[in-house]
């Protein structure tokens, strides 16, 4: 079964004469339990795209289906307990006057969840954070604990598939390692479906199978990641974008 | 010894690296905040004129020496320091010292009351307005922009005109004429943070709209309101001290303080000390709120905050 | 004038301090290098004091901050004590300072030309006429295809990538002998990310200028730059040749270059760094020349 089918997707922003296209006659599928890439630079769509999915732009139209049932303009509570998001900037997506704990309670609490301390507990290790980050507040931690709460909450409701926009683009390179390393392990464990967003190939080819590539609003191509990592693109912006991320590195 | 003891090992526990309960977690921050507060020593010096000013409220009837209310024309009018009356006595030859005191009950209780009123209503309707965004917005937007058209104490002037004089009245038309800056701060604080990831990280876990206003967005709009209200109190006595003055206020027999000044008008040019004590005591009960919310800015204000 | 056996910068011994409530907090803790004639690149992660070099060459660190040295020389010059008047005028003059996003380094309400001639006219007596020619042919060497029209243009109607090139024509026209550029294409699209290092690459070597090259990639910085100083913890921990980064010892440096997702060598799992805190304690090395 496919987690995620998308058809025909346009989002736009404004309307009559300022209206702006960002995302353009979108379509893919992501089968259950595989990591989905999404490449391009920046306004290239490929945030709005997963914003859309998630339900926090209201202006799209085309064909969205989660695990087979399609997507309205209001999402269903059986949608959050399916799909979550971990966002770009670790230190903006926590509230800055909670504690880990209460973050994590209260989410437990909205999915209807009893044994909320245990809970908890697990989440925290889950994501490798000991008991002892459960009562600090976001400012007490690094952008790298941040971000593994920032999973941990996403991982509360046991989603089946994890948006993930650009989530270690904050982060330094070695804390970067550890959190990839961290989501192919709750990958593998969970059994989850990844639907990543990135600007960074080395990334998304280290953790996608599948990989989309976005120029302005459009999806030029899609490619298997053997095929990037052969530099076998077709697209000639594909071929530009891998030459300059393969150029930085030589 | 074992007094230091345990303020060494509660200072520890405050300031825990890894607090182990939510309780901890809660009284860590506050005892973060008290110590940059206290390390500000302005605001520590506006704190103290405001403990000692409510102190002098509490124990009034303790510290007065005459009955506020008691005339005594033979003795009107007398100087500061004559026969026990610290600061003299006024037209009636009433004790100003006394009267003092129990006017800082009238002024702290019209404080708490619009501190009470006016903040809340403007943090209900601008993070409303800020969050639901469209109509909803226009609406409120435009029916605060109505308040803030009118001149502040003409507003309240007409209030009170329209309730009828007395205290209770004059609070309650400070307050509704004082909301709409508070609207319009919340409004614009909502504006930022409702397009904040972790707004959208709790909308996707389901919470609804009334769940986000008042325990996501609420707790951080709260502390800049505090700020401003605090800053604005001195306006707010002043305002008090106004309708007094106007005779719209307190009523004569009560020791207001701005009610006092205008009795004290009068004899201003002979007798100064009638209508310059009263006034003094506004201007130290302004000054001590302003220097505390500048010391609070520098806790509370989210932007500074958190490094 | 300048010599060419003389460092363009000195510094002995650099320490960046702030004072905070819980005691003085070490940015920089006692770095000593120096800066030819070269490129010279500074890595490290946040936290490294990278950036609080960088400021503190030009004494641009804010209050509370202070900082302390044993020496700090530019072009032979002391410039640790001397009055702030005469720094702003080595600021510009002799060493300039590219930040790292151009939506906050450039003016909102001034068009790029007036910000580019204001620049040079600070520095040097010219008129306005021989200021726009030569803001036009600065623009023309980064490469902005119609400088007559980005001359006139907000910085808000530019891209991100333009901006940047734009901030390096406004750093380089005064003709200073060092440029610092602090992250300066971390905001920047990977493909536009070398066209504008490039540029800047091009001008420092025709220049013959000293350029500190700040970033968090290794990779990149190895690039552009002839000598790597790689930071931890506000200490120098390794330098090395950029050729020969990959055969830096130091376990930091190897665990830097190691945990980057590589796309060509794809790995199972990627490198964590363990940090060992003796590394924290280690004495600075010494990047004198």
């Amino acid at each position: 079964m496919n987690a995620l089918e998308i058809k025909d997707l346009n989002v736009w922003f404004g309307d009559g004469a300022a209206r702006t296209d960002a995302v353009k006659h979108v379509s893919f599928d992501v089968a259950e339990g595989a990591s989905f890439g999404l490449v391009g630079e920046s306004g290239s769509g490929k945030s709005t795209v997963l914003r859309a999915i998630a339900g926090l732009v209201p202006t799209w139209s085309g064909e969205m289906r989660v695990m087979g049932e399609p997507l309205g303009l209001t999402r269903t509570p059986k949608f959050y307990k399916t799909v979550q998001m971990v966002f770009q900037d670790p230190y903006a997506s926590l509230h800055p006057r909670q504690t880990v704990d209460r973050v994590l309670s209260e989410v437990l609490g909205l999915h209807g969840f009893k044994d909320i301390d245990s809970r908890i507990d697990k989440l925290l290790r889950d994501v490798g954070l000991g008991p002892g980050f459960r009562f600090r507040y976001p400012h007490q931690l690094s952008g790298g604990q941040r971000q593994r709460v920032a999973i941990a909450r996403a991982l509360a409701p046991e989603p089946r598939v994890l948006l993930l926009d650009e989530p270690t683009s904050a982060l330094d390179v070695s804390v970067q390692a550890e959190i990839l390393n961290l989501l192919a392990d709750l990958r593998a464990e969970h059994g989850l479906t990844y639907i990543m967003v990135s600007h960074d190939l080395g990334v998304v080819g280290h953790l996608c199978g599948e990989i989309a590539v976005m120029q302005t609003g459009e999806v030029v191509e899609v490619l298997g990641v053997e095929k990037m990592r052969a530099l076998q693109a077709e697209h000639p912006y594909t071929k530009h974008l891998l030459e300059s991320s393969i150029g930085a590195v030589r | 010894m074992t007094a230091t003891a345990d303020k060494q090992s509660m200072r520890e526990w405050l300031l825990a690296e890894e607090p182990t309960s939510r309780r901890q977690a809660r009284a860590a921050a506050w005892y973060q905040g008290w110590l940059s507060f206290r390390s500000n020593t302005l605001a520590m010096v506006g704190l103290i004129i405001l403990v000692f000013l409510i102190l002098c409220a509490i124990f009034a009837p303790l510290l007065a020496t005459n009955d506020p209310f008691a005339q005594d024309l033979a003795a009107r009018l007398k100087p500061p320091g004559w026969e026990g009356h610290f600061f003299g006595t006024d037209s009636l030859g009433r004790d100003i010292y006394s009267r003092l005191l129990y006017g800082a009950r009238i002024s702290i209780y019209i404080v708490l009351l619009v501190a009470m009123v006016a903040p809340l209503l403007g943090l209900v309707i601008g993070t409303i307005s800020g969050y639901m965004g469209g109509w909803v917005d226009v609406l409120l937007m435009r029916f605060t922009d109505i308040f803030l058209a009118f001149p502040r104490l003409i507003l309240a002037l007409a209030f009170v005109a329209a309730l009828g004089a007395g205290i209770e009245n004059a609070v309650l038309a400070i307050s509704l004429t004082a909301w709409p800056p508070y609207a319009r701060i919340a409004r614009a604080e909502t504006l930022t943070i409702r397009n904040s990831d972790y707004i959208h990280a709790i909308k996707l876990q389901g919470a609804g709209t009334a769940r986000i206003i008042t325990r996501h967005i609420w707790p951080l709009c709260i502390s800049s309101l505090v700020i401003r209200v605090t800053l604005d109190m001195a306006g707010i006595i002043l305002t008090a001290a106004g309708l007094g003055f106007l005779g719209l206020g307190a009523q004569p027999p009560s020791p207001e303080w701005g009610a006092m000044i205008s009795e004290g008008r009068k004899y201003i040019l002979d007798y100064w000390w009638v209508a310059t004590i009263p006034g003094l005591a506004i201007f130290a009960i302004s000054l001590a709120f302003n220097l505390l919310g500048d010391g609070l800015r520098d806790v509370l204000d989210p932007k500074e905050g958190g490094q | 004038m300048t010599d060419a056996s003389t460092n363009l910068l000195d510094i002995e011994n650099l320490w960046v301090r702030f004072p905070t409530r819980n005691g003085i907090f070490d940015a920089v803790r006692g770095i000593s290098f120096s800066l030819g004639r070269e490129r010279l690149g500074i890595v490290g992660e946040s936290g490294s004091g990278k950036s609080m070099t960088g400021r503190a060459i030009l004494r641009l660190i804010r209050k509370p901050g202070f900082i302390t040295a044993d020496r700090m020389e530019m072009d032979g010059e002391d410039i640790l004590n001397v009055p702030e008047t005469r720094m702003r005028k080595l600021r510009g003059h002799k060493a300039s300072m590219i930040m790292q996003d151009p939506k906050f380094s450039l003016n909102p309400v001034m068009t790029v030309g007036q910000q580019i001639t204001e620049a040079l006219r600070t520095h040097e007596k010219v008129s306005k006429a021989e200021a726009r020619k030569r803001g036009l042919a600065m623009l023309d060497r980064v490469a902005i295809r119609e400088p007559e029209r980005v001359f006139d243009l907000y910085p808000h109607e530019v891209s991100g990538g333009m901006g940047q090139r734009i901030m390096i024509a406004m750093m380089l026209i005064p003709g200073p002998e060092i440029l610092i550029a602090d992250e300066p294409t971390s905001a920047l699209d990977v493909s536009v990310q070398l066209q504008v290092l490039e540029i800047m690459d091009e001008l420092v070597r025709e220049r013959g200028m000293g350029l500190i090259f700040i970033s968090h990639d290794l990779n990149l910085v190895s690039k552009f730059c002839d000598r790597i100083v790689i930071m931890y913890a506000g200490r120098i921990v390794e330098v090395c040749e950029a050729g020969k980064l990959h055969e830096a010892t130091h376990p930091y440096t190897r665990g830097l270059l190691n945990s980057v997702p590589d796309l060509e060598h794809p790995r199972d799992r990627l490198e964590v760094l363990q940090r060992d805190p003796a590394w924290r304690e280690a004495p600075s090395v010494s990047a004198l020349l």
